[in-house]
């Protein structure tokens, strides 16, 4: 824990890999949260539409 | 036009935001999904962050980095500000990709474009208010930053005094103001509809 992180180095993109994990844990949370079922939604529908 | 001021403010109020937009207890069917919920989880978060700021406050320096219930406080502070930005960031991309700006929204937008830009800020000041080497490291190499934009003569990342000021006092005030600022915007106009959504309730 007390030493340095690694680094990904990719031409241009530099990175350091706990950065790179904590995007790539938001990219699944976002992901999730657009295909995942939302609780009672079911019965606003035609509420909302009017 | 009423000549009191007061009426003239209530009357503003009653007509842009009528209570049952204030407080709704019910949203339309597209807030039916958990991108909306990003935005609350980010005050959520900052609760956290003012609660546990708060105690650190409190007891001050020796204490958060000496005894075991001040280092819990000071980590609950810390991955409470990790959980802030994240959702804050998550809760940006679902707004960019929504649009949120539409429909006369670009106040609420521009008010969460100074949040993000003021919580860094905040960041910042905390990370240099840390009292360790850490701080002392991040300051020392900050101070050039600051010298070449022109800013390091009023704004003095060496000073503790004027960085952990800055940090419990101006700047929370600042992004609290500025939080209730945006959720009252995104209660006045209501939630941004989806891309072709007026288009598909007239098909």
């Amino acid at each position: 824990m007390d030493s340095p992180a690694g680094y990904l180095h990719l031409g241009i993109i530099l990175i350091s890999y706990p950065n790179l994990i904590v995007i790539g844990l938001m990219i699944v949370v976002f992901a999730i949260a657009l295909v995942a079922p939302f609780h009672g939604v079911g019965g606003e529908r035609r509420e909302g539409r009017r | 036009m009423s000549e009191s001021w007061t009426i003239r403010v209530r009357e503003y109020m009653e007509r842009r935001l009528p209570s049952a937009n204030l407080l709704p207890d019910r949203q339309p069917y597209y807030v039916g999904s958990w991108v909306y919920v990003f935005g609350v989880v980010t005050i959520a978060a900052l609760v956290w962050v003012v609660v546990s700021g708060m105690v650190l406050a409190f007891f001050g320096p020796q204490w958060w980095h000496e005894t075991a219930i001040g280092r819990f406080f000071n980590s609950l502070h810390f991955w409470s500000v990790q959980m802030f930005f994240v959702f804050m960031v998550l809760h940006l991309w679902g707004q960019y990709f929504a649009a949120g700006w539409r429909d006369g929204r670009a106040k609420t937008w521009m008010a969460g474009v100074l949040i993000f830009l003021v919580s860094i800020v905040a960041a910042f000041t905390g990370y240099v208010s840390q009292q360790n080497f850490d701080s002392q490291w991040i300051a020392v190499n900050a101070k050039d930053a600051m010298n070449s934009v022109g800013a390091g003569s009023f704004f003095n990342v060496l000073n503790f005094g004027q960085m952990y000021g800055l940090h419990v006092v101006l700047i929370p005030l600042a992004v609290l103001f500025l939080v209730a600022l945006h959720v009252v915007l995104v209660r006045m106009k209501g939630v941004v509809k989806p891309i072709g959504w007026r288009e598909a309730e007239e098909a």
